[in-house]
């Protein structure tokens, strides 16, 4: 089922043009990333999609058409840089804003589960990042969303913070809910993400599972080894799925496809040469954000 | 509704500096100067009335309800609105205005607080006499607050940012609550001064204060500046009101 239906949106600033063309669906139970550099038009795109702007042209739908409150009431959203009063304690806010819906989830499990238990009575100003993050998530699910739209979860927070944050969405995900993450941080899109629209400048580049993404790259894989004694390098260059051998003093760089790291350990192995520190480096999601767009993210 | 008043009321009190300030600055000066001599002299120009009598109270009055609505309650919506207090409830089914709401009732209160205090320990400590005319003095505190708050939620509403509210709160309200009469009595003005005052949102209300406080009835131009005000102001800060 499709949960979010986007198709042509656009939105203009007085003197920018936001989003210019941007298009995705989103099934259930997925999580969606909306990925991008700075300024792609990410943050524009799932504010149109959660009601808080309203689109220029182009069509959103979101949960078979529902609007205003109905629609709030079913989609939680955690944005960019809102704050709370730096005096409310942990369990008030959750209290408070379970007291803005309908049908709330109960706040001391939500609590227990972001972890916040122990800091039930520190006010707001007092939590880590890591922490305020945590509470800002749970305030996103506190009216027990079908959807929701997390932007910008991690930025800003240790990596170990950031991979607690990554369980906690997991687990989200596990409990049936729809997940729309804008990042613009590789490393999360393809870990979490089932899917991805890569937007650049206002527009969709590309929509796909991350090694989908991946695969749209030069297919190209890098061996690299150390070797133990000297050898020919018509052992390896002789091999089908070689497409090239480099030396550098000791360090040999082998490039092709295929199965090639089987190849070439077979073929080392029938000429007594022993690889040290073997490793191989495939495509990254970096790299087919760098084809896609012609440009790097920042992190 | 209730729980937002409550916990905007909890966080109010959890920084006590503004509220303290707009309850404790004018009791003081009303307890400090008004056991001096030169206010509990009769003066001539006001008819023989003593400045303890009702001048003073009403302008402390004054002060601490403009305090609370010129300077507190803008600084606290823009810092809401600053850092995206406001934008998050704006996710949610309530409506952010409701923050609005809570938020004017608890400095209403507060003025309320103050109100009180400066009337009760006036009498006890000072003898000075309360308002006569308490159905109208009432009348006039309420008409007046809302005029008052309604030009602190305009300030809320046009002000860049957290740090410029209060700034532009106190740019209004110094020059306000001199030709209001809080340093000189408005009958010892110039004439035009007098007549400008009338017209501007303050005054009106500092003289009903006074008059109701005598025991006299407020003049009708005061009571349609203020309801002016309030209409004026309430209209102008809901159209302009940035909620991010």
């Amino acid at each position: 089922m499709k949960v979010i239906e986007v198709s042509n949106l656009r939105k203009q600033y007085r003197d920018q043009l936001a989003v210019d063309d941007v298009s995705f669906t989103v099934e259930e139970g997925e999580i969606f990333g909306v990925l991008g550099p700075n300024g792609a038009g990410k943050t524009t795109t799932v504010e149109c999609v959660a009601g808080l702007r309203t689109p220029d042209s182009g069509t959103v739908r979101v949960l078979g058409g529902l609007s205003g409150t109905k629609l709030k009431n079913q989609l939680g959203v955690q944005l960019q840089s809102s704050l709370l009063p730096s005096k409310i304690k942990v369990w008030e806010a959750l209290d408070l804003y379970a007291s803005f819906y309908r049908v709330p989830a109960n706040w001391i499990t939500l609590m227990e589960r972001v972890g916040l238990a122990d800091k039930r009575n520190t006010p707001y100003g007092k939590l880590s990042g890591g922490q305020q993050q945590r509470l800002s998530i749970a305030l996103a699910l506190i009216g027990n969303p079908r959807v929701a739209i997390l932007d910008e979860l991690t930025t800003g927070l240790d990596p170990q913070a950031r991979r607690d944050t990554w369980g906690l969405i997991r687990q989200i995900r596990e409990d049936g809910v729809t997940i729309v993450l804008v990042t613009h941080f590789m490393e999360e899109a393809e870990r979490l993400c089932d899917r991805i629209a890569v937007i650049d400048s206002g527009r969709v580049v590309a929509v796909d599972s991350p090694a989908g993404l991946i695969s749209m790259v030069d297919r190209q894989q890098t061996v690299t080894f150390r070797r133990s004694r000297a050898f020919d390098d018509a052992v390896l260059r002789n091999l089908a799925e070689v497409t090239g051998v480099s030396r550098t003093g000791e360090q040999i760089t082998v490039t092709g496809t295929g199965n090639l790291l089987l190849a070439i350990t077979t073929a080392l192995a029938s000429a007594d040469v022993v690889p040290a520190d073997l490793r191989m480096e495939q495509a990254t999601l970096d790299d087919a954000f760098l084809s896609l767009t012609g440009k790097k993210i920042s992190a | 509704m209730n729980k937002m008043i409550m916990v905007e009321a909890k966080l109010f009190l959890r920084e006590p500096g503004g509220p303290i300030f707009a309850i404790l600055l004018p009791l003081a000066l009303l307890l400090g100067l008004g056991s001096t001599s030169g206010l509990r002299e009769p003066i001539p120009e006001l008819g023989g009335e003593r400045l303890i009598d009702t001048q003073f109270p009403s302008m402390m009055v004054l002060l601490s309800v403009v305090t609370m609505a010129l300077t507190l309650l803008p600084g606290t919506l823009v810092t809401y609105r600053e850092n995206g207090v406001l934008r998050r409830l704006s996710t949610t089914p309530i409506r952010p205005v409701r923050l609005l709401v809570a938020q004017v009732v608890n400095n209403l209160a507060t003025a309320v607080v103050a109100t009180v205090l400066l009337i009760v320990l006036g009498g006890v400590v000072l003898g000075s006499a309360s308002p006569k005319n308490v159905l109208a003095f009432t009348g006039v505190f309420v008409l007046g607050t809302a005029s008052m708050f309604g030009l602190g939620l305009l300030i809320a509403a046009v002000a860049p940012s957290a740090k410029t509210a209060p700034a532009i709160g106190s740019l209004l309200m110094f020059p306000l609550l001199y030709i209001s009469g809080m340093w000189t009595p408005r009958e010892t003005m110039p004439e035009i001064l007098q007549r400008i005052g009338d017209f501007l949102p303050m005054a009106p209300f500092g003289d009903a204060l006074r008059a109701t406080w005598a025991g006299h009835a407020p003049q009708p131009l005061h009571l349609a500046v203020m309801a002016a005000t309030v209409l004026i102001t309430g209209v102008a800060a809901s159209r302009l009101f940035r909620w991010e």
